[in-house]
């Protein structure tokens, strides 16, 4: 069998979200252990699949199969397996082995427009704000997020701007002090919640006033079905504008990668509503395979791409990363 | 945005005419159409797999009775076998042990067992009028046990109070003996999110289990979650016994298909849904509900009815010969529509049931749930010969007609302009001969039958 689908830890073992802790391992090896469920579940089969004969409709069948699974969903799918055909033809592959290259590099195309890091140089205080679904993990991110920022030798300011869940509030401020990093935040008193636009409103003059570098904004999770909550982040939106013109600068939704194809479903009413400037994808250390991440991708190819800025690959403060399309996809395929 | 079902099986639905019993090479196409829909709706493949074969083998030489196309009679053994899937039958919480019946959640971060544990507690209490104590065991999170203690003072149930550095399972059994000493009825036993491929906190939620002997141990599942919810269910219910499923966040627009991949796995029942994000926000659960969601249907379902009842050639016709017209849809029968829907669950739900060329059309006419009060507070508001002649309208009646609901001018000019076009929509459909689109109507558009 060639070796194009050798995985190093040939036996797909559980280690994997153990061993993401050794500061010294770089971070395409993190990343790798971090997906190592995803490169168990998909890459394998593929190799399995690949490792060589004849190419046939079987096969195809095979690899649709494979990357529905996956969660990349029929439309992502179809159009991977049609780049694959013409690659084919074009090439006159014959061998099975060589529709892996081939498979790999249509992924990169698909997913390279998606793969542009956030400069957060172009404004101070560069004013994020941070969407999402109910569960999506935006809290926790924003507590990575500080971290991820106060390394790279930014001052970073949290706002608590979901005030309807119970006990978010303490959450944001729990990662505050972890990271040692100032959280605005208003008290909601028994039924009275205090107003997300307010507080972050204030978050943003409070930046301006200590000349913080990042201000981050937390909301609260919401369903796009929610027409009255996707009228309220509207207007969070809007009021941020008014503390800072131009802000927030970076509007991001925050999607957890166990998400089936109501990924789609969920960008789309988001960007609708916001804006969107990118994407978190969460909860890639699981047993989900991220095909979404192409699912997405596709769905947007004839639009201007939205970019994933972070991906989290792990329970640890450090294991929020920015996305690199061909580290993805070959950590997806090693 | 998703080609449902139907649109899918439509087309296919087509080919199959003429044949006078399903055979696996005239159904086969169209079972492709249901793989995809099921896959697109988020079932797992191992499950859909399985499920087609049933199909199939059900279907297979069934002969095609009547009027029905075999298209309508394949439709129908789909629906039947995903009720059957769904196991049909709702199922009840169990509390029947000597009090305090522990409930144990577990599931995926992020999945809502905290905002379930809530839920439920609150449930409980108003539903079986149970005294309810409420544990978190989830000492990881920042402030997931603070969460807890506030849902439980909202819903004013008890909360037992965590010491910092307490151990999961020192939480657990304290609880434990001070929900016997105040005769707690159930004691619900909120605990971390965690990834099945998590031996050591696999292990930990284990260990809770044995020593809380409890009498449900609910897996939290997002409705929302794609195709790994048959792997994480496996694991879930290898490592633990589980009793049964809540779905959450079923108030989104997921198809919600990891339901079926969830049932299939773990074989228990669902006995829950999170259709809120207010405490009130659950549901006893409804097999058959689901399963007409995750076919994305409403349409099929009225395929189906068709399917079973065979259509009446002659209504068909008198609603054709009504809509042919297009002008004699008057704002009677754009009332009798609204309420009709209100009685369906609203706009949004409506939507669903339409066919999709229809539910095309009507996303022009922009019509929100809260909108269809105000509307047939408008209509009530107009003569019968201004309902039936809407034209008859100029401005000192509109505005008579604005004072009578109790609107503005503007909303009664906004609602004619809707109803037009909701004309518009009718006068589309009844050119072109769409008689069979019609008769697939029927039973969708209430208000023309």
């Amino acid at each position: 069998m060639p070796g194009f689908f050798k995985s190093k830890n040939s036996s797909g073992n559980n280690s994997v979200s153990v061993e993401s802790g050794p500061e010294s391992a770089n971070w395409t090896a993190r990343m790798r252990a971090g997906l190592s469920r995803t490169r168990d579940n998909l890459g394998k089969r593929i190799s399995g699949l690949l490792g060589g004969g004849k190419i046939d409709e079987t096969l195809y069948e095979e690899l649709e199969t494979i990357l529905l699974t996956a969660d990349t969903g029929v439309d992502a799918t179809n159009w991977l397996l049609d780049e694959l055909r013409r690659k084919v033809k074009r090439n006159n592959l014959t061998d099975a082995a060589q529709l892996k290259d081939a498979l790999q590099e249509a992924l990169i195309t698909l997913l390279e427009p998606l793969a542009q890091p956030l400069h957060t140089d172009t404004h101070k205080p560069f004013v994020i704000m941070l969407a999402g679904v109910n569960g999506a993990g935006k809290t926790t991110t924003i507590g990575k997020l500080a971290n991820h920022f106060q390394r790279q030798g930014n001052t970073v300011l949290l706002a608590a701007g979901d005030t309807f869940r119970a006990a978010a509030r303490e959450q944001l401020m729990a990662w505050g002090e972890r990271n040692r990093v100032a959280v605005v935040a208003q008290e909601s008193t028994g039924q009275q919640k205090a107003d997300p636009a307010a507080v972050i409103f204030d978050a943003v003059n409070a930046a301006k006033a200590r000349g913080t570098d990042i201000v981050l904004a937390d909301t609260a999770g919401r369903l796009a079905t929610q027409l009255h909550l996707m009228e309220e982040i509207k207007k969070v939106k809007r009021v941020i504008a008014k503390a800072e013109p131009g802000a927030p600068h970076e509007t991001l939704l925050v999607l957890d990668a166990n998400t089936g194809q109501n990924a789609i479903n969920q960008v789309t009413a988001f960007d609708d509503a916001l804006g969107l400037t990118g994407l978190i994808i969460t909860k890639l250390d699981g047993t989900a395979k991220g095909g979404v991440i192409a699912a997405i991708a596709r769905q947007r190819q004839q639009k201007s791409p939205l970019p994933i800025r972070f991906i989290g690959v792990g329970e640890g403060m450090d294991d929020l990363r920015p996305f690199v399309a061909s580290e993805f996809v070959e950590a997806l395929f090693d | 945005m998703f080609d449902n079902l139907t649109s899918r099986l439509s087309g296919v639905i087509k080919t199959l005419r003429g044949e006078a019993r399903l055979t696996e090479n005239n159904i086969q196409e169209a079972l492709r159409e249901v793989r995809m829909a099921l896959l697109e709706a988020d079932v797992a493949l191992p499950v859909v797999k399985e499920f087609i074969a049933r199909v199939k083998e059900k279907a297979v030489g069934k002969e095609v009775i009547g009027s029905l196309s075999p298209g309508q009679a394949l439709v129908g053994v789909v629906h039947q076998e995903i009720i059957a899937l769904m196991g049909g039958e709702k199922a009840d919480i169990n509390l029947s042990t000597v009090p305090p019946a522990v409930i144990l959640m577990a599931g995926l971060q992020g999945a809502g067992k905290t905002t379930s544990s809530g839920k439920l507690a609150k449930w409980l209490m108003e539903n079986k009028k149970k005294k309810v104590l409420l544990v978190s065991c989830d000492i990881y999170r920042p402030a997931a046990i603070h969460q807890l203690g506030l849902l439980a003072s909202q819903i004013g149930a008890d909360f037992f109070p965590v010491q910092t550095g307490q151990q999961p399972k020192e939480i657990a059994s304290a609880a434990l003996s001070f929900a016997k000493t105040h005769f707690h009825d159930v004691m619900i036993v909120d605990t971390a999110g965690r990834l099945a491929i998590d031996e050591a906190m696999m292990k930990e939620i284990g260990e809770l289990e044995t020593l809380l002997k409890p009498i449900e141990t609910l897996f939290v599942v997002d409705a929302m979650q794609g195709q790994d919810a048959v792997n994480t269910a496996k694991a879930f219910a290898e490592a633990l016994p589980l009793t049964g499923v809540i779905l959450t966040k079923l108030d989104g627009d997921s198809r919600g298909g990891a339901a079926l991949s969830v049932l299939h796995v773990t074989g228990k029942p669902i006995k829950f849904a999170g259709v809120a994000e207010k405490l009130t926000g659950l549901e006893p659960f409804h097999p058959d509900r689901m399963a007409s969601r995750i076919l994305g249907m409403g349409d099929v379902l009225g395929l189906i009815e068709e399917a079973q009842r065979g259509v009446d050639q002659r209504e068909a016709e008198k609603l054709a010969k009504k809509m042919k017209s297009g002008k004699s849809f008057d704002l009677s029968d754009f009332k009798m529509q609204f309420q009709q829907m209100k009685n369906m669950g609203g706009m949004s739900a409506m939507m669903e049931k339409l066919p999709t060329q229809l539910s095309q059309a009507a996303q022009n006419v922009k019509i929100d749930d809260k909108v269809i009060g105000r509307t047939e507070a408008i209509i009530n508001a107009m003569t019968p010969q201004e309902r039936a002649k809407p034209e008859i309208l100029k401005a000192s009646r509109k505005r008579r007609i604005a004072a009578g609901a109790g609107v503005t001018v503007q909303e009664v000019n906004r609602l004619l302009a809707q109803f037009e076009q909701a004309q518009k929509m009718m006068k589309m459909m009844s050119k072109g001969g769409m008689t069979k689109m019609l008769r697939s109507m029927k039973g969708m558009l209430p208000g023309m039958r």
